[in-house]
């Protein structure tokens, strides 16, 4: 973020305790006193202002970043995202647009229950117009939002935030940019892919390591975008393998699994050795408070085994 | 229960897995014929020790096993269903690593404004597969099976409950594209493979070992049959009026053999390395053309029967085997075999020996022809017969003596040959 507000003086960030705080997790810290309080703008506790100021900044040929502080606080939003944003460039016959960004921590994990652990991406991906970004890692993170950010459209930003502590990686100093959209083969396999994204790629990841020894040859397929789901390399993958598991931490009916199982029963059917499977959290309105109850709820390295385990014997 | 396949007959060690009678997921009763055995040129059908579900199929069509070794897994009602073979898996070593994709740290205080706690860890209890499905294939093992012309029924399943993957013909594709020269180009298109019946498998087995293991001498001498095909035209009728069956020459012909044997026990005899097998019963096996291949019917102690007896135990003997109804019993236990290859017009024929017998006798086509009795030339009815035999356990004198032995007790057939 602050390479781009180096680069190019349309983008500012705004949002609650962005600020003189840094940003609940400091992921502004030292703007305000770079960028100056014009660019780097502390709200009011109130999501749906946020979104609607950044809908407008960006119609007006601004380029915002919104932090919605934790994504269960995003539902006010919908209205501004769902009901506006996305349809401004269709509405207005593409003379308009709306390059703002959504950014928002989302993911359980961490004992934060009810109203600090939910997944809301399919929310989002289900909605024509917007696009909805979840990265992964460090070096993804990156190239990533500097798409978005630079992206004519509204893009939600969606950061597991288990992985700002939980995951190190490696990223270049260097510029680069990662499209929106486009898929990536993290690990190579023969016998079985693993479709998935944020947080649950370096589970699967490490139960694809893990399975090698029992010789299970796991190819993982991270989405890194949920709307466009890059089909392409879905289909590649699963014609090659013949076998899916699509593994996410948000509930499973209505899920992008559902959506990546679609894909690939209509352009992959022939080339099934398996059920398409899903892997997802269970149907229960929120994450548990009791760390019993939310391990139950997160998937984990031993659940994904287990389940490729599953599918490779089939 | 594991189902093993078992032990039929004396001298039987192994069998070939014909075609399996019940598929994964059915139920089957006590009794129930589970899969074909193909043992010593005999399909048999081997019944379900117990009721229960099959559930898994250990031993493709085609196979070889050992007698004792395990072919099937039966749930057996009452018995509890085997897990599915989850093990707990060893976590992974995190190491931390230098690539893009990064990695997961352990032991790192979660973040969020709500609490903390240890390290959150789960192992859920692996749920039992299913291994009740009936024997299905995967859209992508239909589509590799057509583009490359797999039998599917010859791929052995590995997966969940003996299914078969795309793995599984993946590898019989490299299995059968390497068994013969490897070549880099795909087979032509004007030939065509098909693949081996169990019987031909067995067929061909026994023929190596017969050409290869035994050092085979032939023979051939002229019968002059005049007296015998008189006989046979004369009985026919009353034969067939009283008997209710045909009589045919072979009965005739195999009661020389049963006599000749008795005077030349060295012909009824089997080569064991450093001993010769004399046999003390006569057992004549006579070659059938069955639905799926040769078969060699065994008529049991043929010395002891008459003309009427060998024509009942052959009709029946040969009507079971066109019927590929042979009971294991009817074809063991062979100790000299007879082929008559005249039936199908040949005059003169090379058989190979009977592994382990001693010799092979044919009968060739009866043909009328000029031949000289006394000082004169008349039409006879003429017939070749021919002989292997195994050079290790006797030499041309013996082999003669037998043989013309035969020939004596045909060409004696006269209108007085009894029939009872």
């Amino acid at each position: 973020m602050r390479e781009e507000m180096r680069r190019d003086d349309r983008v500012f960030v705004m949002g609650e305790d962005i600020g003189a705080r840094g940003g609940v997790f400091l992921a502004t810290e030292g703007f305000l006193q770079e960028f100056g309080e014009r660019r780097v703008i502390d709200t009011p506790l109130a999501e749906s202002s946020i979104a609607a100021i950044a809908l407008g900044a960006a119609m007006h040929g601004m380029r915002p970043i919104a932090e919605i502080e934790f994504a269960d606080f995003i539902w006010p939003t919908i209205n501004q995202m769902v009901g506006e944003a996305a349809r401004v460039r269709y509405g207005t016959n593409g003379k308009m647009s709306v390059p703002m960004v959504l950014r928002a921590p989302q993911g359980g994990g961490v004992r934060g229950a009810l109203y600090h652990s939910q997944s809301v991406e399919a929310f989002f991906a289900h909605t024509p117009g917007l696009k909805v970004v979840t990265p992964a890692t460090p070096y993804d993170a990156k190239g990533l939002l500097k798409s978005a950010i630079r992206d004519e459209d509204p893009v939600v930003f969606l950061e597991h935030k288990r992985t700002y502590r939980l995951v190190r990686g490696y990223v270049p100093d260097e510029e680069y940019t990662i499209p929106i959209g486009r898929a990536d083969v993290k690990l190579e396999g023969q016998d079985l892919s693993v479709v998935t994204y944020g947080l649950m790629l370096h589970h699967c990841i490490e139960a694809a390591r893990a399975l090698e020894s029992e010789g299970i040859s796991v190819e993982v397929v991270d989405l890194r975008t949920v709307r466009p789901i890059d089909r392409e390399t879905v289909i590649e993958s699963v014609r090659k393998t013949g076998k899916a598991l699509i593994v996410h931490e948000d509930t499973k009916a209505g899920g992008i699994g559902a959506e990546v199982a679609g894909i690939i029963g209509e352009d992959a059917f022939e080339y099934l050795d398996g059920p398409v499977t899903r892997l997802a959290g269970p149907e229960v309105p929120p994450m548990p408070f009791a760390p019993t109850l939310e391990a139950e709820f997160m998937l984990s390295t031993d659940k994904i085994s287990a389940a490729i385990r599953r599918l490779a014997a089939y | 229960m594991i189902i093993e396949l078992p032990q039929v007959g004396e001298s039987v060690t192994e069998g070939v897995i014909g075609v399996w009678l019940k598929s994964v997921g059915d139920r089957i009763e006590r009794f129930d014929p589970l899969v074909e055995v193909v043992t010593d040129k005999v399909n048999m059908e081997m019944p379900s020790p117990v009721s229960g579900t099959l559930t898994a199929i250990l031993a493709a069509e085609g196979e070889t096993i050992p007698m004792g070794a395990p072919i099937a897994e039966v749930q057996a009602d009452g018995e509890l269903p085997t897990d599915a073979g989850d093990t707990p898996d060893s976590p992974a070593a995190v190491e931390p690593s230098p690539d893009r994709i990064g990695s997961l740290l352990t032991d790192v205080a979660p973040v969020g404004p709500t609490g903390s706690g240890g390290p959150i860890s789960a192992t859920p209890p692996p749920k039992p597969a299913r291994s009740d499905q009936p024997r299905r294939y995967s859209p992508a093992v239909l589509r590799l099976a057509d583009e490359r012309g797999v039998d599917l029924e010859r791929v052995q399943g590995s997966g969940i409950g003996g299914r078969v993957t795309l793995k599984d013909v993946r590898s019989f594709i490299e299995q059968t594209i390497q068994s013969p020269e490897p070549s880099a180009d795909a087979p032509p298109a004007h030939e065509e493979r098909a693949p081996l019946s169990p019987v031909r498998r067995m067929i061909a087995a026994n023929m190596v070992r017969s050409a290869s293991e035994i050092p085979q001498a032939w023979t051939l001498v002229e019968v002059d049959v005049t007296g015998l095909v008189a006989r046979r035209q004369a009985a026919r009728e009353e034969f067939q009026r009283r008997e209710g069956i045909g009589i045919t020459y072979l009965p005739f012909v195999i009661k020389a053999v049963a006599e000749s044997l008795k005077e030349n026990p060295l012909l009824n005899s089997s080569w064991d390395e450093d001993a010769i097998v004399y046999k003390r019963r006569i057992n004549i096996g006579i070659a059938a053309a069955a639905p799926d291949g040769l078969v060699v019917p065994v008529v049991h102690d043929a010395d002891t029967m008459s003309i009427v007896g060998l024509a009942r135990k052959i009709a029946d003997l040969t009507a079971r085997a066109r019927r590929g109804q042979l009971d294991l019993e009817d074809v063991q236990g062979g100790t000299f075999t007879l082929n008559n290859t005249g039936a199908l017009g040949s005059v003169l024929s090379q058989p190979l020996v009977n592994h382990p017998q001693a010799a092979i006798l044919t009968t060739e086509a009866i043909v009328r022809r000029p031949a000289v009795v006394g000082e004169g030339i008349a039409i006879r009815s003429m017939m070749n017969m021919c002989m292997s035999f195994d050079h290790r356990i006797m030499d041309g004198a013996e082999a003669s003596a037998f043989i013309n032995s035969v020939k004596a007790r045909l060409e004696a057939v006269g209108p007085d040959t009894g029939l009872y």
